[in-house]
């Protein structure tokens, strides 16, 4: 059986974990090289743990291989211990399945879910001996396409790809396979191939558009170089989320990974429409799975995998419409069955609480509330509808309930935010902490305790959300926000009760920086893998000194791209993006943040968003009455 | 009721770490619908013992689990179930029943047996065939051992049952108990010291054969596999 795998007894036996490198899982899908048209490489560029955790990967594994002439295989990041051996030995990337290098193969899919791995991307290309620019591959060359949330500002990385599909890869990927099929009959060649490809709905190829820029430095114009290839592409969705692909199969790791158990997508899309929040404005209009459906999934799911754990994904799972009698048949199929559920973070109420203390060891287990803001005044301009006395209400609750542990999540650096907003985050801590004491008797406490954990993230705007044109934090403002936080709390009466935990902010600024870039980011980006970057978004792996001294070198300033408030007339890199949500509502919602105006969520009364043209999902279910 | 379950371990799988092999097991188990015993408390899990540790990068044919059921069909029924939801390179080839009171797996382990190669390129230059007979000859075999806490030296011969070179190979049969277990590695460094060699990093190919228990006496012991304890029905 030796041979059949690409790196030898050698180099397996001198690395980390070799079960990242030889494939083999249960469920992993092996086919006839002679029986099929078109081989598919998809790729997480990450560790294997990271990339075998995502639910899309899966999804889409799932669909190419049920169609008969794909062969679809998967293709992670190889760890730094892994990846200087195939440096030194020039060994090809290969994809899992058929051991077989990917630069044999016809595309390369590359999903892309944070900035922090673009340069991981480029060792992909790399040690696949792929050419890192599009415009150098020659026609041997597999096409490199790029999906998930960030293609959604893709011109950072425009240099790198072929095509960028844009939106939810269940629809066209079909009627891609195709056009490539009959491309490769016809013998058009690549750039052909490319050029059709750009009439398909969803698909943006860089290279048949041009950028010009203003002295400024913001973009003067962006326009189709041809005839014919659309000057604006709209993302892609699924409009009815129950009569489509999903993995009843999932592949089963050997080794354990970050999400180590069935996952059920139990809806796509919010309702709540949060202005920071990019997942919730990018994947609308919600649209829900059919509960009896899901519950036949679990249980399909569960016996092919033999995974003794099930975790519910969605945004704002609470507002599920059929999350009780979903959460009520888990519990009694999966107790009988020896089989854990994990909860996704839900709403705190009576159900939720009840639902818990079923599932979890409410001495062990935690409360988690994601206020955001510190204060009801930043709540509103973010539009985050959780209320002070809702928490405190919930609080008590769990508090009486048993529960001793409260986890608080925050972000600094908001538009708008004052000091006085932060002390809030202080003050929130302190009172639950207050509700603690109040509602348990001294004899009544475990351990006499509460514990508080409070932790704030640094806010980056992201591109299709109303704070697109916001003006981020440097690192200086961002960390002095944290050391304010980290003095209010200390001031705090119960502050005993409360631990406080902050990120490094030079990540959060260069992620900025990438998040709201333009194309003139990809030589720094190339830049910076070539001087030795990748895994950026390890920590111990990131060298931000290199990323400031790259973006000096290429002329750039990164303050350009973050710490700028952007009129809202600007052409932004990704204006040429219809992500079903119009401009109009962005603005509206940005100038209500200024006013500390909240809005309804889809439930309550449509905002007019623009995501109605789908013709689907929560758009088209009736509103209540208006009092 | 309590089998044993003997497995193959082969091909790239080899380099699936024991732990991880635990793992594949209990998901197995649940995709074969076995009706296995779990244990009682706020996180039950299945009843399971493994025999010796297999290091990673080995094979072999003779890899020992002990579970618990509450029912089954057959040992027969066992066995292709659980073959139907493996993978290439896991393969059961017995299960039986355990009789009452039989010690587990894990506690059961006196010896093992392994076929051991060198690996192309990898051979020494010495004739150890003829060195052989000299060394197995000798009243102390002493190795330095690497410990948590630093070094001890332990004497390998008491443990060594059989050492044998046939067509290119090691067969030998060694002690794996948890107090003496002997790894191939190291009596092939002592044999490879002994003529005046050392053993290249990952040189050898090995291969587990078949795990043994004791059923004799302190003074005659007698060794048998251990999937000889149970019975097929």
């Amino acid at each position: 059986m030796e041979g059949q795998l690409a790196l030898s007894e050698d180099i397996l036996m001198k690395i980390e974990k070799p079960e990242r490198y030889i494939g083999h899982e249960v469920n992993s899908v092996v086919k006839d090289k002679d029986k099929i048209r078109v081989r598919f490489a998809m790729c997480f560029p990450d560790v294997y743990e990271i990339g075998m955790s995502h639910l899309g990967i899966q999804i889409l594994y799932d669909m190419f291989n049920s169609m008969e002439d794909v062969w679809c295989e998967r293709v992670y990041s190889p760890w730094i211990d892994l990846d200087a051996v195939m440096r030194s030995e020039k060994i090809p990337l290969f994809a899992l399945e058929s051991q077989d290098p990917v630069k044999d193969f016809d595309f390369l899919g590359i999903t892309i879910q944070y900035e922090m791995c673009y340069t991981n991307i480029l060792q992909v290309l790399d040690l696949s001996q792929i050419p890192l620019l599009a415009k150098e591959r020659g026609e041997d060359c597999p096409i490199v396409i790029g999906g998930g949330p960030c293609v959604y500002n893709p011109e950072p990385l425009a240099d790198f790809f072929d095509i960028f599909y844009i939106g939810e890869g269940e629809t066209q990927y079909r009627n891609l396979i195709t056009l490539y099929e009959h491309c490769k009959e016809e013998q058009t060649g690549r750039e052909e191939f490319l050029r059709r490809a750009a009439k398909l709905p969803g698909m943006y190829v860089p290279r048949f558009y041009a950028v010009e820029y203003n002295e400024d430095g913001t973009i003067h114009s962006f326009t189709p170089v041809e005839d014919g290839i659309p000057a604006t592409v709209r993302k892609e969705i699924v409009t009815d989320v129950t009569d489509t692909y999903y993995p009843m199969k999932p592949v089963v790791p050997f080794i354990k990974v970050t999400q180590d158990r069935v996952v059920l997508e139990i809806q796509r899309g919010c309702i709540r429409g949060c202005r920071f929040c990019q997942a919730g404005q990018l994947y609308r209009p919600v649209r829900e799975r059919d509960v009896e459906t899901l519950k036949k999934y679990a249980m399909e799911m569960l016996k092919n995998t033999g995974h003794e754990e099930i975790s519910l994904s969605s945004l704002s799972s609470s507002d599920y419409s059929k999350l009780p009698e979903l959460i009520d048949f888990l519990i009694e199929e999966c107790g009988r069955q020896h089989i854990n559920i994990s909860l996704p973070s839900l709403r705190i109420d009576a159900f939720s609480l009840d639902v818990m203390s079923k599932v979890q060891d409410v001495k062990k287990s935690s409360l988690t509330f994601a206020p955001e803001a510190g204060s009801q005044r930043l709540r509103n301009v973010i539009n985050k509808g959780l209320t002070e006395e809702a928490i405190l209400r919930g609080s008590a609750l769990a508090f009486e309930g048993g529960w001793t542990r409260v986890k608080l999540y925050f972000m600094l650096g908001l538009p708008t935010e004052t000091e006085e907003d932060i002390r809030g985050i202080a003050e929130l801590s302190n009172k639950i902490a207050a509700v603690f004491f109040e509602t348990v008797p001294k004899e009544k406490r475990v351990n006499g305790k509460v514990q508080i954990v409070a932790s704030t993230s640094f806010f980056v705007p992201k591109p299709f959300t109303p704070f697109q044109w916001a003006k981020q934090c440097t690192k200086e403002e961002f960390l002095d926000k944290a050391y304010q936080t980290r003095t209010a709390i200390s001031e705090q009466l119960n502050q005993k009760s409360i631990k406080y935990n902050w990120h490094e902010a030079d990540a959060s600024v260069m992620e900025g920086v990438l998040a709201r870039g333009d194309r003139r980011l990809g030589e720094v980006i190339r830049r910076v893998y070539e001087k030795g970057s990748f895994y950026d978004a390890w920590g111990e792996y990131y060298h931000n000194d290199r990323w400031l001294e790259t973006i000096a070198e290429c002329g750039l300033s990164g303050d350009f791209y973050t710490h700028r408030e952007r009129p809202v007339d600007e052409i932004l890199p990704w204006d040429f993006i219809d992500c079903g949500i119009t401009k109009e509502f962005l603005v509206r919602e940005w100038e209500k943040a200024k006013r500390e105006e909240v809005s309804d969520n889809c439930k309550q009364k449509c905002q007019g968003c623009g995501a109605a043209q789908f013709g689907c999902g929560i758009c088209f279910e009736p509103k209540p009455e208006t009092p | 009721m309590k089998l044993r379950v003997k497995f193959r371990k082969f091909g790239p799988i080899r380099f699936i770490g024991h732990l991880d092999v635990m793992r594949f097991f209990q998901k197995a188990i649940r995709r074969a619908g076995i009706d296995v015993a779990y244990t009682t408390g706020f996180s039950p899990h299945q009843i399971m013992s493994f025999a010796a540790p297999l290091g990673v990068g080995l094979c072999s044919n003779g890899e020992y689990m002990d579970i618990e059921v509450n029912s089954m069909e057959s040992c027969q029924d066992i066995l292709e179930r659980l073959n139907r939801v493996s993978v290439p390179g896991i393969e059961v080839i017995s299960v039986k029943i355990l009789p009452e009171g039989a010690e587990n797996a894990m506690a059961s382990v006196a010896a093992a047996s392994y076929t051991v190669r060198f690996r192309e390129g990898k051979e020494p230059a010495a004739d150890i065939e003829a060195a052989l007979p000299g060394f197995l000859e000798r009243e102390h075999i002493p190795i330095t051992k690497k410990t948590k806490k630093g070094s001890r030296e332990v004497d390998l011969k008491p443990g060594i049952f059989r050492l044998e070179w046939q067509s290119g190979a090691f067969f030998m049969l060694v002690d794996a108990s948890s107090g003496g277990n002997i790894k191939p590695v190291q009596l092939l460094e002592a044999l490879l010291a002994e003529c005046g060699e050392t053993l290249q990093e990952n040189a050898l190919s090995i291969t587990r054969e078949d795990v043994y228990t004791d059923i004799g006496t302190k003074d005659t012991p007698e060794l048998v596999p251990l999937e000889d304890i149970g019975s097929p029905s």
